[in-house]
């Protein structure tokens, strides 16, 4: 008994003396990210984004003199279990900040469990809008930061006038697609110039979906597919599109939801030419973009892993955060809360993003066409940044509403004609 | 200023040709400054400029012209950023090696900062692709010429249908002729002399190329000549019918083959559950290993895509059957006669063998190179194709199903199956080993399933995932078909496959599956045994 005692006062008292990582003298950063079951493919890799960001910003001192600790958790792509392990993490750990999430749903699972504790959810996937919280940083996407801005570059540039709009059938897609269809006819196309099709989850066989599209497309008037399909079932409808001999001049495929980690997992050389929409490419040509890549492969030590856009959100987010405590002095969330809005930090891409009010970001929206070694080539960028905008102004129900958590208004949900702030409704 | 060399290399070009009017060839040939000079136009940013400047590269009738057209399609082009010297180059790793345009002499290598590519998008490619194809009208060789022909067919203007009117004339090879001359009615359709346009509607009666159709439609709805507008109609209507013939068919076609996808998934799980009664959920893994086990021979001999596959069939089926016996030995034989426990156990394992791929592997999807022979398509008219990679499935799936059969029916394995499913104290006394045969049964179905696994990794996307997608559909076939029978699977799988493609054009693929579900579960109630139950005293045991 005694002897143990001895060790490990020994042990203690030998930690402490070294100075290393005491409770104390660490500020703890939770990673929420699925690491096993069906989402583990897209989020796997933020997990290794965030430890390396983490590790860098070590090396160059940490944070308010104190060194970064990163909690990693694994939700195990099930929804209930996320808003758990949120839980664990706040509570538990008591991380500052958290850093997780790839689905709409699993952000909706956690959102109460920040919103009732208080703590904060930095979120780095493109998402279908239609909400803001006061606890989440949504640092990907919003529809017109990617949807919207793709469309124009078909419309404008490609001259399409015929357009299918597929998805896999859940929240984001359904919700992207009412925004796009509102926002086609709004530019003057005809109800019958538009054909909008939801497929399931892990949908692998696109025999007749493809040949549907092939024959609407046969029409004579320049068509193009705006492809929210998620996931798995756009190997299988990539490769149909080859084998049925549409290629991307014929009926040209603009994807939300396909980046170069999907890209990865494809022989690319039937989808050359076919599009999608970021805010980031790995091949952009960027100082910033070039060290982030370096860094990237030294850390996960193989040079043939690519970087992609959700990446490029956590870069951002993590960067705002750190700057953000150093500003407010703590890593107190309301304090945080306060001092993040307005902060600016580099993108990979040249530029700068900005916190705004709303909680959403300022990006620069390109457009890439994909090459045969799974990279993608920008043909259009928007000339400045756009900013995030967290209710659509092309739905019925949410245009009149507007997000500003800045003093005095403090409301995610704000509807300007009866002036009332209604709250959250997720 | 981005003009102002496009300007100089026009008015050079003009004086240039001045120099060569009256000597026999029509058009000016540039020659090597000229041209060089030309390609100084592809290191604008403007992709206006830059197709400003391929039109004049194929019209200049350099011989490199093909040549550089066709690399820049192919994202080949680029120009080193210290002198803008356009050259080829390609990727070796993450820098690049240029080779000079003229003396195909190789300039080393320079890293990604150094060069940058003359980018191309979409419809600079199309023009690319157009540009190329007019050149290549001329190629000696007439198969090049056809093939050139029907590149421009579905995109035909009126002055093309001219262009074509002069080559026809000196053209020898009796295809091309045709083409050409079809090519020619086409741009006919949009002629201004009735006459002509009369002539055309006929001699293109029946054709089923859209471009026909589409024109034919403009016409039947906006040509102010009556007679136009009757022929159109008339001609549109043959039109129409022939396309509902034939997309009823590919409607049949799709059916089948994605009906021989179900059977090749379930056809493993038919000899496991439905001869051995084990309900094995972890087969959809089996399936995943065998197109991992494709995947990892494809990584040990890169350049041999088409012996891979065939050799990923027996390897498949090697490392599935093994795992498979691991299985039964490990964990199901103690769990005989209680199906709950097994249905647990097995998708224990099941969880156990993604996370495993994940762990060892990577939880990333993995790319299968399709085999040449294996992509595109056979075109039977321009509306009807039967794709290649599905004509092959279909042909393994009846394979798979004829070597399977043959082995139960005709095989002392075979035979000894069928004693112990069917009485295993029985055969036990005649001296059969009921353990060995329960072991290679179910090695025998897992085998398939890895077969099954190689099929679909030229189909779908090879991921930790692969397996639980096919997990539901296979357990579904075999019930509908009835357990234990090899025909009720194979009937089962075709007419759930020809029901999924008829229904979803008209109600969609998430309620098309939704209704095959709620028919099965219909149809089970009815009948609870399947399409071809067994018979006799085996049935009731």
């Amino acid at each position: 008994m005694s002897f143990k005692k001895l060790l490990t006062g020994t042990i203690a008292g030998l930690t402490l003396s070294t100075g290393a990582m005491a409770a104390d003298d660490t500020i703890k950063v939770g990673v929420l990210h699925s690491l096993s079951g069906t989402m583990a493919i897209s989020e796997t890799t933020l997990k290794d984004t965030m430890l390396m960001l983490i590790d860098e910003q070590n090396k160059k001192g940490g944070v308010l003199g104190k060194k970064l600790e990163a909690v990693v958790v694994d939700p195990a792509s099930d929804w209930p279990l996320f808003a758990e392990k949120a839980r664990e993490l706040i509570e538990k750990e008591k991380v500052s900040s958290v850093f997780g999430c790839w689905t709409s749903v699993s952000r909706k699972s956690v959102l109460p469990v920040f919103e009732e504790l208080d703590s904060l959810l930095f979120y780095p996937v493109q998402y279908e809008g239609e909400e803001s919280s006061k606890n989440v940083f949504y640092t990907g996407a919003a529809p017109n930061q990617q949807a919207v801005p793709a469309v124009d570059y078909l419309m404008n540039d490609l001259g399409v006038e015929r357009w299918v709009l597929a998805g896999t059938d859940y929240v984001y897609p359904r919700t992207t697609n009412k925004i796009l269809e509102a926002y086609l006819k709004s530019k003057g196309v005809a109800e019958k110039d538009i054909m909008i099709n939801y497929t399931p989850f892990g949908h692998s066989d696109w025999q007749s979906i493809v040949s549907d599209i092939k024959k609407f497309g046969a029409a004579g008037k320049k068509t193009a597919v705006v492809s929210t399909i998620n996931g798995d079932a756009n190997v299988p409808f990539y490769k149909e599109l080859g084998n049925q001999g549409i290629s991307a001049q014929d009926i040209p495929v603009v994807a939300f939801s396909v980046g170069e980690e999907e890209l990865s997992g494809i022989d690319t050389k039937p989808l050359v030419g076919h599009l999608a929409a970021w805010n980031y490419f790995m091949s952009v040509e960027a100082e910033e973009n070039y060290s982030f890549i370096d860094a990237w492969h030294a850390f996960i030590k193989d040079k043939k892993r690519v970087t992609n856009d959700p990446m490029e959100a956590h870069y951002i987010g993590f960067n705002m955060w750190v700057k953000a405590v150093e500003k407010a002095g703590t890593t107190d969330p309301a304090a945080v809360q306060e001092a993040i809005i307005g902060v600016s930090v580099p993108n990979l891409t040249g530029g700068f993003a900005t916190m705004m009010p709303n909680h959403h970001i300022t990006k620069p929206v390109l457009i890439g066409e994909i090459q045969a070694d799974g990279q993608f080539e920008v043909v259009s960028q928007t000339p400045g940044t756009v900013v995030g905008d967290a209710w659509s102004d092309f739905l019925p129900g949410s245009k009149d509403i507007l997000a500003d958590w800045r003093k005095p208004l403090s409301c995610g949900n704000y509807n300007v004609k009866t002036s009332k702030c209604s709250g959250q409704n997720y | 200023m981005p003009l102002l060399p496009a300007l100089r290399s026009a008015i050079l070009l003009f004086i240039f040709s001045i120099f060569f009017i009256g000597q026999a060839s029509a058009a000016p040939v540039a020659d090597e400054t000229e041209f060089k000079q030309l390609l100084n136009g592809f290191t604008q940013k403007s992709f206006a400029a830059k197709a400003n400047t391929a039109q004049q590269v194929a019209t200049s009738g350099h011989p490199k012209a093909k040549q550089v057209l066709e690399a820049m399609a192919e994202s080949r082009l680029y120009f080193r950023k210290s002198d803008q010297l356009v050259v080829f180059a390609d990727k070796d790793g993450r820098s690049y090696v240029l080779t000079d345009i003229f003396s195909n002499e190789t300039l080393g290598t320079f890293s990604r900062r150094e060069v940058s590519k003359v980018k191309t998008n979409n419809s600079l490619r199309a023009k690319l692709g157009k540009m190329v194809a007019e050149i290549e009208l001329k190629h000696p060789d007439a198969s090049v010429r056809l093939a050139a022909v029907e590149a421009m067919i579905p995109k035909l203007k009126e002055d093309d249908a001219d262009l074509f009117g002069s080559l026809i004339k000196e053209e020898q090879d009796e295809s091309v002729k045709k083409a050409l001359q079809f090519g020619i009615y086409i741009g006919y359709l949009d002629s201004s002399k009735k006459e002509r346009v009369l002539n055309a509607i006929e001699a293109l009666d029946g054709e089923l190329e859209p471009i026909v159709r589409n024109k034919l439609t403009s016409l039947a709805n906006n040509s102010d000549d009556k007679d136009i507008k009757k022929a159109a109609k008339k001609s549109l209507k043959g039109i129409e019918s022939k396309i509902s013939i034939f997309s009823n068919l590919e409607t049949i076609y799709f059916g089948i083959s994605l009906g021989s996808i179900l059977i090749l998934a379930a056809i493993g799980l038919a000899i496991t559950f439905g001869v051995m009664g084990v309900i094995n959920m972890a087969h959809g893994e089996l399936i995943m290993l065998g197109a991992y086990t494709t995947y990892l021979i494809q990584q040990a001999m890169p350049n041999h895509t088409t012996a891979s596959i065939f050799l990923a069939i027996p390897a498949a089926f090697c490392v599935s059957g093994m795992v498979g016996i691991a299985i039964e030995r490990g964990v199901i034989r103690f769990l005989y006669g209680r199906p709950l426990e097994t249905l647990l156990a097995t998708f224990g394992i099941s969880l156990i063998l993604q996370q495993l791929v994940r762990t060892v592997i990577s939880p990333q999807n993995r790319t299968v190179e399709t085999p040449a022979f294996m992509s595109g398509s056979i075109d039977i008219n321009p509306i009807f194709a039967l794709t290649y990679n599905r004509l092959y499935i279909i042909s393994f799936c009846i394979l798979v199903f004829i070597a399977l059969f043959f082995i139960l029916k005709r095989t002392r394995l075979g035979l000894q199956v069928r004693a112990v499913s069917q009485n295993r104290s029985m055969a036990k006394a005649m001296g059969v080993r009921s353990d060995w045969v329960d072991a290679m049964t179910f090695g025998l179905g897992s085998g398939v399933a890895g077969i099954a696994g190689v099929a679909l990794s030229q189909i779908t996307n090879v991921g930790p995932n692969m397996g639980q997608s096919y997990i539901i559909d296979s357990f579904m076939v075999v019930v509908f078909g009835g357990v234990g029978n090899l025909w009720g699977t194979l009937v089962a799988g075709l007419s759930l496959g020809v029901a999924n493609k008829v229904l979803e054009p008209m109600a969609g693929a998430v309620l098309a599956k939704i209704m095959v579900l709620v028919f099965i579960i219909l149809f089970i109630q009815k009948r609870p045994r399947g399409l071809f139950p067994q018979k006799g005293r085996a049935a009731e045991a």
